[in-house]
């Protein structure tokens, strides 16, 4: 196993910590050490969690912190190796046919034919580009099967090219929401971390450190409120981006001259977005937020 | 094995977590032992918390085991007694089961269930006997039937078809270098159909007794026939029981899914069941755009709206959800209590499934045309 003890400067899981607060993103522990294994053990780190808990959040915080180019494979339904790994150019690859003369050799599977999709652009550039295969979750059983050869041996078989391998384990973040359960093979392939729902504490910091804009008192009262409605049986319990605009938002209104616990009560909508969830919360909403937010 | 003597002496306790880990039925590949072990020379280790952290980034426990991994770990390297991962016991909450991820134990009791047709709310746990049965003209028909039969939707992989709507370009390159660069015909690709998922929904619960035992030799047939589809049973829990029915022999998938499920023939909180249902992300995933058809008589003891709310959220993300209840007697059937009359307008169909015959033809009735 190919093991680099360091990355850029980092030796360790303290170290990429503080790296990533630099980049504005407040790691916890787990976090910080699985992404840490990750890329000193050249594995792909997969990342799960409810939505809106910051995966990719964390893995555009990781892009920058190696100083790389973050490439994003959005994953859907029906994804195939057309749009995650490479494409011919079939109209230049015909013409190319019909230009050439009678005795002239033409490789039609030439590079210049080619057209690289995320995946094989990460795996022809490792040292510059980091690689994000989002919502995973997303995609089906055939593409998670048609990824394994991709993540443990970071190489591809273009059948008209032969295998195409990588000169160096690229950085690779995968993230899923679970909305299904991933092959066991997949997950055995990458190092894993389960990112919850900060702490308190955690996501007064992060709203601090992502809207300047937010008074301290402010911050706290939000995720306090945001913490009780977490609680709520809610069919979409508010992530940590919402907790961010919720504060910027009742801060606007503050600032145009409304007060406080009726600022936040007047955001609501960028908190909670589901009709079921507000009209179920509707009697109860002004104690739920005002419980400390006056 | 000489394995064994090679592993320097401070891995051992290491890789015999692995299967310490295994034994708990957490699946380990050897791979990521490996991948373990590295990951505590990397980070030091300074402690037992590096350790910990290297063992969940490493080993991938799911998220829902969390706990009861802990507690082995620290039974394991710290020396604790095993404190067994707490399942709710409230009578209240709502248990789900789901023999795929949760630990879970079966409980039996050796009481004779006696509720027969009344709706009652109280949890009464009991195992099933499944009396054989010669097989039913119209499950045979249904298992021959059914994949013809079922709904299908567009998928976005495409296969080659002469009348498809787009050019296999990459088909027609391979033909034209055969011929000097000359296209002769232009292959064509279409979207591919795929049966669309199947969410079956059963009550269990004592009111519904007599039909039991034929509704889940009908759930086998199905899961047998369907590609995609799920089973969960409900009465006074929600227990997931599309893995035992996954078995092929019946009596074999039928006694399987009678060890896992406890709640037959006990009361019926259909309300809370399906809330329960909706509660777990996962779960929701499973109905959405999928064909969901709910078994029961909607006899819900007390308030009904704990259930209408929840048939009004799972229509929402059904593609079509059908209720077939024993009490319908004929295609004009009118719904008559409370609690089916407040969900019926929410419902693509209320069905009459008095009899298997007629759950079988409501199932191949099921419209091809609909795809979409």
């Amino acid at each position: 196993m190919a093991v680099r003890s360091q990355i850029v400067g980092i030796d360790g899981p303290e170290t990429l910590e503080s790296a990533l607060r630099d980049a504005l993103y407040l790691a916890d522990d787990g976090l910080a050490t699985s992404a840490y294994l990750a890329l000193a053990l050249g594995k792909p780190l997969l990342l799960e969690g409810a939505p809106g808990v910051g995966k990719t959040e964390a893995a555009k915080a990781l892009t920058s912190v190696l100083g790389r180019q973050l490439i994003r494979l959005q994953c859907y339904e029906g994804i195939d190796a057309s749009t995650a790994l490479y494409e011919w150019n079939y109209p230049r690859q015909m013409l190319a046919i019909r230009q050439a003369s009678e005795d002239e050799e033409i490789d039609i599977y030439h590079d210049r034919f080619l057209i690289e999709r995320p995946m094989l652009a990460a795996l022809r550039a490792p040292e510059r580009v980091a690689l994000l295969i989002d919502e995973i979750d997303r995609s089906d059983h055939e593409f998670e099967a048609f990824l394994l050869e991709f993540l443990s041996d970071f190489q591809i078989s273009i059948p008209e090219r032969g295998t195409i391998r990588a000169a160096n384990r690229p950085v690779v973040i995968l993230t899923s929401n679970r909305t299904r359960e991933l092959h066991e093979a997949l997950r055995r392939r990458c190092v894993y971390h389960w990112i919850d729902y900060p702490d308190a504490a955690r996501e007064a910091q992060i709203v601090m450190i992502r809207a300047s804009s937010v008074a301290e008192a402010t911050a706290q009262a939000v995720v306090a409120a945001v913490g009780r409605l977490r609680a709520e049986p809610l069919a979409k319990p508010p992530g940590v981006a919402e907790t961010i605009e919720w504060a910027e938002a009742a801060t606007l209104l503050n600032q145009m001259g409304e007060t406080w616990p009726r600022a936040f009560l007047r955001a609501i909508g960028v908190v909670l977005k589901d009709e079921d969830d507000l009209t179920f919360l509707e009697p109860r909403l002004e104690a739920l937020i005002a419980g400390e937010a006056a | 094995m000489t394995g064994d003597l090679m592993l320097p002496l401070a891995a051992r306790p290491f890789v015999a977590f692995a299967s310490v880990l295994r034994a708990h039925g957490f699946p380990v590949a050897p791979e990521q032992t490996t991948t373990f072990l590295s990951a505590i020379e990397l980070l030091g280790p300074r402690g037992m918390d590096d350790i910990h952290r290297a063992a969940r980034a490493t080993l991938a426990p799911p998220a829902e085991r969390h706990l009861e991994f802990d507690a082995l770990f620290r039974s394991f390297f710290m020396g604790q007694t095993l404190a067994a991962p707490a399942l709710g016991e409230d009578d209240d909450e709502m248990r789900v089961q789901d023999a795929d991820s949760g630990v879970f134990e079966p409980e039996t009791s050796d009481e004779i269930n006696e509720a027969g047709g009344d709706a009652t709310a109280t949890e009464a746990l009991t195992q099933r006997q499944f009396e054989p049965e010669p097989d039913h003209d119209a499950l045979r028909r249904l298992a021959r039937d059914a994949n013809a039969h079922l709904p299908q939707r567009r998928v976005r992989r495409r296969i080659s078809a002469r009348a498809g709507d787009r050019f296999d370009l990459r088909k027609a390159l391979r033909e034209a270098a055969r011929y000097d660069g000359d296209v002769i015909h232009l292959p064509r690709l279409k979207r591919k159909n795929r049966q669309r998922p199947v969410l079956l929904l059963i009550d269990v619960s004592g009111s519904m007794k007599e039909r039991t035992d034929a509704h889940l030799r009908f759930a086998h047939t199905l899961a047998q026939a369907a590609d995609q589809i799920e089973v969960f049973t409900f009465g006074t829990r929600l227990t997931r029981i599309t893995r035992a029915l996954k078995l092929k022999r019946r009596d074999q998938a039928l006694a399987a899914a009678s060890g896992m499920v406890a709640d037959w023939d006990g009361g019926t909180r259909i309300g809370d069941a399906l809330q329960a249902f909706l509660a777990v992300p996962r779960f929701v995933g499973l109905a959405r755009s999928a064909l969901v058809l709910i078994l029961s008589d909607g006899l819900e003891r007390g308030d009904h709206a704990a259930m209408t709310d929840a048939v009004i959220r799972l229509s929402r993300c059904a593609w079509r959800l059908h209720w077939l209840t024993p009490l319908a007697t004929g295609p004009d059937f009118e719904p008559e209590t409370a609690a089916l009359k407040s969900v019926a307008p929410y419902l693509d169909d209320l069905a009459d499934a008095s009899s298997v015959e007629r759950v079988c033809a409501h199932i191949l009735g099921l419209s091809h045309g609909e795809a979409a």
